[in-house]
């Protein structure tokens, strides 16, 4: 039998999204449901002195209005933390309540302060118009780098400060500095971005007076995690009496981690009205609500010596939590960025130092790649630049600092297990025609344009992720993975997951996984996800922890099954169960033509007996049926790694920024399907791009998001973007049996320092930070000429 | 309230609709055909776009009483005895859809290009699909697989 691994399997999931068929939460009805709307706030920071409900109330269809008083009298608790940072003094982080429904104060536009149900969408709206909220508008803060000079926010915590924490040690550091030729320094800005998935977030929350169990179906990314998290800190019932579902979800990007506050206000709300409630997100609360992204001010300096050896390297972060602290807010801006701030380097001494503040404004968490592009955008910007004030090739500077053997023991954290980082360089030279580039840049300026080219190498750490180590760091869960392998009695397989998908198609790279392992055809298999009554338990999916974590957890539960197959077989053929392989879906006993087929062996398992004769096809010590379950814990993160080039032309003129080449070569290990990797590299490209050229997320100083709209926020069209040059090097993981590493956040890391790399380079230097609009790449080019003038 | 009637996928539906019901809705709340999506307010995303008279249209930008008497099309009304239309075909070879929720969209508009340009160029197809986000794909395999379909319809 030919292996599905590695092959261009075509997807199982897609024939329902192409005729209609797929089921999103908002597509789902129920009987004599209600429709909920949320009344948030219009002020950024604002304490509540008076909610009057009593007009809203006579309106007409409304069945219940419910406030931040009830929802506490109910002791319903708040939204929280994953992750508890410790700051460099050793205090721990500080964290402010977060309750589903604001009570006393509002702390962004968009926090919600009432709930309004109604027998009809329209009603729910009209009523919604007449509740009445008497704010006492206070200054709101919303700087990034002033926050802690601002007004305090949350009762309690000084300077609007999270943590100050830190990532390894000052003094090398120093001594490193002391050594230094030179030092070359960046202050970069990672702008803040909006993850805008398609479907907008939506709940439908029924409740079953009779089994007083909650269903929660939601746009989430993890439906076990978000049962956790509901039934252990939000209180809203005990997990056996909480199902959550996760149908078709239309794109998460990390902004479907969270538990939000819809989620537990219409659990909660379900069970009180004892009817079924609605409610779908319009865009432009998603756009206020929905988790943002990076959001990072940074100063950093690298180290060096005259020939190019890096020695040291500093990094202090100012890092936007907004208003609150949730799921992997904490982690992001730490243990997933700092441990990759020294990038695919040998530097002997480096830190990283973070002060993560609250503003007024959206909450910020993982969104994809999640720390690790902030990390990335700033090495790699330092990287270019030593190499542009040492005069030494950006390839070549970055080739003399990789490491050169594997087992990497990386700065900070990580030791990387495999790779090949010069390799990975070389290759994507020749695919973008790195020598070719001057004779481009050439015809550019014959043209009266200018052109650049940009180079990023990055590795990231994904695979999340090992459960002590996690949890050791403050972690409040382990992020292992689990799968439960069920083969029913007449052969076919159902695998279910606590993975979730929500596009990246495990459905069909999951079965042929499963495939390959159990010698079953692809077509009698099916993965189950996305509900927590159908499979044991589940972290999730983010930080490409999907396959390298949760499709290790089905090779193992089908290896469980082999093992048991071959014990059965061995007894229902009387031959040692170690003489009995197993290959290409049969169990066969060595040097002898006995065999059964796995089909065979799993009616034995559920059927074990024969007629007429006291005898059973299982061991002494083996149960009937055949299903296995396994929770993998990885041993370590995984490291994919490459190298990425970009190539753009500016028009003077206009100040346009053209990318006219973007040439990714990518290490992920082994690929299950290329043809699926292939779309999850476009896809997080097409994201980094986004952030390099277009998208920015604009709060104005009284905390209104300027960019609450498709009309104003730019998120990157089909004519943004040249066709991608993509390719792979390939070194296996050495720490899974797959050899498998992750994909699905490569793009959106290693995209923006690539393209603001050549956009810089064209620019001859110049700082310009991102999104590299017209506007500032025209007044960068306005600078040229002046200087260049000068020059002349 | 008011009538109206269409005639969806073939087949004629007469219902009773607010008259501020938009042509999005009427499909998704009236008629169950929930593979029409929304995924803005303000007629950006595309992932709501149907044929009228056999030409694209956001339908989030009519309401259902502008449109009444016309042929809608939405993509339940794509197959042929059980069988994809080409363009559904092309993205499902070519991996042209990911989290599936822009699809809809993406292919009705995709159909309506070469309905109006039979061979269209890689620049015309990117060009023509400016108004249909797609947060997954890049667009890269969409562009592919509407290339792909040309040579089959």
């Amino acid at each position: 039998m030919a292996s599905l691994v590695g092959s261009r399997v075509e997807r199982k999931e897609d024939k329902r999204f192409l005729t209609g068929k797929g089921r999103y939460t908002a597509d789902i009805n129920l009987a004599n449901q209600t429709y909920a709307i949320f009344v948030r706030s219009p002020h950024a920071r604002a304490s509540i002195k008076k909610i009057n409900i009593d007009k809203a109330l006579k309106s007409s269809g409304v069945v219940s209005i419910l406030t931040g008083k009830e929802i506490a009298d109910d002791k319903i608790g708040g939204l929280i933390a994953g992750w508890a940072i410790r700051s460099e003094d050793g205090t721990e982080m500080k964290c402010p309540g977060n309750p589903p429904l604001a009570k006393d104060n509002v702390n962004f536009v968009g926090d919600p302060v009432a709930v309004v149900i109604a027998e009809s969408l329209a009603e729910a709206k009209e009523a919604a118009e007449k509740v009445e909220v008497d704010y006492k508008v206070l200054k709101a803060v919303t700087s990034t780098a002033d926050a802690m000079n601002g007004d305090t926010i949350h009762e309690g915590i000084d300077k609007n400060l999270c943590f100050d924490w830190l990532l390894g040690d000052r003094q090398k550091v120093k001594e490193a500095f002391d050594k230094a030729d030179k030092v070359i320094s960046i202050d970069i800005i990672n702008n803040r971005l909006i993850p805008n998935a398609m479907e907008p977030r939506a709940c439908v929350a029924d409740y079953n007076a009779a089994s007083e169990e909650i269903t929660l179906y939601t746009t989430s990314q993890n439906p076990h995690l978000s049962r956790l998290i509901m039934s252990a800190f939000g209180n809203v019932a005990p997990e056996h009496k909480l199902r959550v579902v996760a149908p078709d979800v239309g794109g998460g990007f990390g902004s479907k981690i969270n538990v939000y506050n819809e989620d537990i206000v219409c659990s909660w709300a379900a069970k009180k009205i004892n009817r079924a409630i609605k409610w779908v997100a319009e865009r432009s609360e998603s756009f206020l609500t929905d988790i943002h992204g990076r959001d990072h001010v940074t100063h950093a300096e690298l180290a060096v010596t005259k020939d190019g050896k890096f020695l040291g390297f500093k990094n202090e972060t100012i890092a936007n939590l907004g208003a609150y602290a949730r799921v992997f807010g904490t982690v992001t801006p730490t243990y997933l960025f700092g441990p990759c701030a020294t990038g695919v380097y040998e530097i002997p001494a480096a830190y990283t130092n973070v002060k993560a503040v609250y503003t007024n404004t959206a909450p910020v968490d993982a969104y994809r790649g999640a720390g690790r592009p902030e990390a990335t955008y700033t090495i790699e910007r330092l990287v270019e630049k030593a190499s542009m004030e040492l005069g030494i090739d950006k390839t070549e500077l970055r080739i003399k600092n990789f490491p050169t053997a594997f087992p990497f023991k990386q700065t900070l954290v990580h030791t990387v297990d495999s790779g090949d980082y010069v390799a990975g360089m070389e290759k994507a030279k020749q695919m973008a025609d790195y020598k070719g580039f001057e004779a481009r840049r050439k015809e550019s300026e014959a043209k009266g344009k200018l052109r650049g080219i940009g180079v990023t190498s990055y590795f990231e750490a994904c695979g999340i992720a090992p459960s002590a180590a996690v949890m050791s760091l403050g972690c409040g869960v382990g992020l292992w993975e689990s799968a439960e392998v069920r083969f029913n009695p007449t052969g076919q397989v159902t695998v279910y997951t606590g993975s979730h998908s929500h596009g990246q198609s495990h459905q069909t790279t999951f079965a042929q996984i499963a495939a390959d392992e159990l010698g079953v055809p692809i077509e009698n298999i099916d993965i189950v996800h996305g509900d927590t009554d159908k499979g044991t338990f589940g972290m999730g999916t983010y930080g490409s922890r999907s396959l390298a974590v949760g499709g290790i957890a089905i090779v193992n539960a089908c290896k469980k099954i082999v093992e048991k197959g071959k014990r059965v077989t061995a007894k229902m053929l009387e031959a040692n169960p170690e003489d009995v392989e197993f290959k290409d879906g049969e169990f066969v006993v060595s040097k002898s033509n006995k065999k059964k087929t796995i089909g065979e062996v799993a009616f034995a398992c559920y059927l074990p007996g024969v007629r007429d004769e006291m005898k059973s096809p299982l061991p002494e010590g083996d149960e009937p049926g055949l299903k296995e379950t396994s929770f993998y814990d990885p041993s370590n993160f995984s490291f994919p790694a490459g190298t990425h080039i970009a190539e753009v032309e500016i028009d003077p003129e206009t100040g346009h920024v053209k990318l006219e080449k973007y040439t990714a070569c990518d290490d992920f290990g082994r690929i299950i399907n290329p043809m699926v990797v292939e779309g999850q590299v476009h896809g997080g490209l097409a994201q980094g791009i986004g952030q390099a050229l277009y998208e920015n997320a604009e709060y104005d100083e009284t905390g209104q998001l300027m960019t609450g709209s498709y009309m104003d926020y730019t998120m990157p069209r089909a004519d943004n973007f040249p066709e991608f040059n993509i390719g792979y090097t390939c070194t296996h993981a050495t720490t899974n049996p797959l050899g498998v590493k992750g994909c699905g956040e490569a793009g959106a890391i290693a995209a923006p320092p690539t393209v603001m790399n050549a956009v810089i380079d064209a620019l001859g230097g110049q700082e310009v930070t991102m999104p590299a609009t017209a506007e500032k790449v025209w007044k960068a080019c306005k600078n040229l000429k002046k200087s260049n003038a000068k020059a002349a | 309230m008011g009538k109206i009637s269409l005639e969806v996928n073939g087949r004629k539906v007469e219902k009773e609709a607010p008259d501020n019901t938009l042509l999005s809705t009427f499909l998704r709340e009236h008629l169950q055909l929930t593979g029409t999506h929304i995924g803005c307010d303000t007629s950006q995303c595309g992932a709501c776009v149907v044929h009228v008279d056999g030409n694209s249209l956001k339908s989030c930008t009519a309401l259902a009483a502008d449109v009444n008497g016309s042929k809608v099309t939405t993509i339940e009304g794509l197959e042929t005895n059980g069988k994809m239309h080409p363009m559904q075909e092309a993205f499902k070879k070519l991996h042209g859809l990911q989290c599936g929720f822009c699809t809809p969209g993406m292919v009705m508009s995709a159909i309506d290009l070469l309905q109006k340009n039979k061979k269209p160029s890689d620049t015309e197809i990117r060009d023509w699909l400016e108004g249909n986000i797609c947060r997954c794909t890049g667009y890269q395999n969409i562009v592919a697989a509407v290339k792909e379909a040309a040579t089959k319809m």
